[in-house]
């Protein structure tokens, strides 16, 4: 019985809230020509996958990262340069969907952070190695 | 060093714990609205998703009446719950159009033998591009057109029993 489960276990497909089309076209595939793969990928690296949020559409399986792979992909081999697609779904789901956060004063704080936190490091270090010496 | 700021670093540790704390237990909200909400909407022209039905085009909307478009699948598990409550809507006069996301002719046909048929047209939309476009992250969505072409609401997820009323009224808004 115990073996019979686990074999069972073993061919059982998980119940995926998937559809049973195939991934897009250029979903999974690079475009023939390097230079506008390269521009693909560096831009599908930084948007946000709507369906498994944290993970770019670059890592996603998720079919909806696929299907928006496959359109970073066909718009830049049209020629559409890459920051136009990223505004073009900056504009239907906000600055939430590019990991590339614009500067603005909602932002400040976050650019602003690793300098401070540079400055605060230096500060400390100066007291420490000022005494040292002392 | 002064003697009182020998607990800082203990008290930011437990800032951070907290906020961290905090956090874990009120998950922040996981929705992404669509930010096309106000603005006209955009275009598409979609082939029909089912025989016997026409497609669904941007033009077909904003034609001086209000309608509703479902976005669902056929392999969407919520898209059967709230398949009874869009026929509710239909039942109380609000025209419904659809787009059905990564989806093959004969899969919605049974779909919709199934569960019932409230829609007008049923556009195919095989890559998602329609779903982009309008700004929609999953199925079932339901957003609500006015009359000049224009997105007035977005509902995400199911539609549930208690969200009907608010549905009906964001319709009646938009005459």
């Amino acid at each position: 019985m115990r073996y019979l489960l686990a074999l069972l276990l073993i061919f059982a497909g998980p119940a995926l809230a998937d559809s049973s089309l195939p991934p897009a076209l250029w979903a999974n595939e690079q475009l023939p020509d390097p230079r506008q793969e390269a521009k693909a990928k560096a831009l599908m690296e930084e948007l946000r996958c709507l369906v498994c949020q944290g993970q770019s559409i670059a890592d996603s399986n998720a079919e909806l990262a696929g299907d928006m792979r496959a359109m970073v992909r066909q718009r830049i081999a049209a020629g559409e340069p890459p920051e136009q697609v990223r505004s073009w779904l900056i504009e239907r789901y906000g600055d939430w969907v590019s990991y590339r956060p614009p500067l603005e004063p909602v932002t400040w704080p976050l650019w602003a952070a690793p300098v401070l936190l540079l400055a605060a490091g230096a500060f400390l270090l100066r007291k420490r190695l000022v005494r040292r010496r002392g | 060093m002064n003697r009182s700021l020998r607990f800082l670093p203990l008290l930011v540790l437990l800032a951070f714990v907290g906020a961290v704390a905090w956090r874990l237990s009120s998950p922040a909200d996981e929705k992404i609205e669509s930010k096309m909400i106000g603005r006209t909407i955009p275009a598409f022209a979609l082939a029909p998703a089912v025989p016997g039905k026409a497609g669904l085009s941007s033009k077909d909307l904003g034609s001086g009446k209000p309608r509703m478009i479902n976005v669902f699948a056929s392999w969407c598990v919520p898209c059967i719950a709230e398949a009874p409550l869009l026929a509710e809507l239909k039942a109380k006069g609000i025209p419904i159009d659809a787009i059905a996301v990564r989806d093959r002719p004969a899969d919605v046909a049974e779909f919709l033998a199934q569960r019932g048929d409230p829609f007008e047209r049923i556009g195919a939309d095989p890559e998602s591009r329609a779903q982009l476009a309008l700004g929609s992250s999953g199925v079932p969505e339901t957003f609500i057109v006015d009359g000049a072409g224009i997105i007035r609401y977005q509902h995400m997820g199911p539609i549930e029993p208690d969200d009907l009323p608010v549905l009906v009224a964001q319709w009646e808004a938009a005459k």
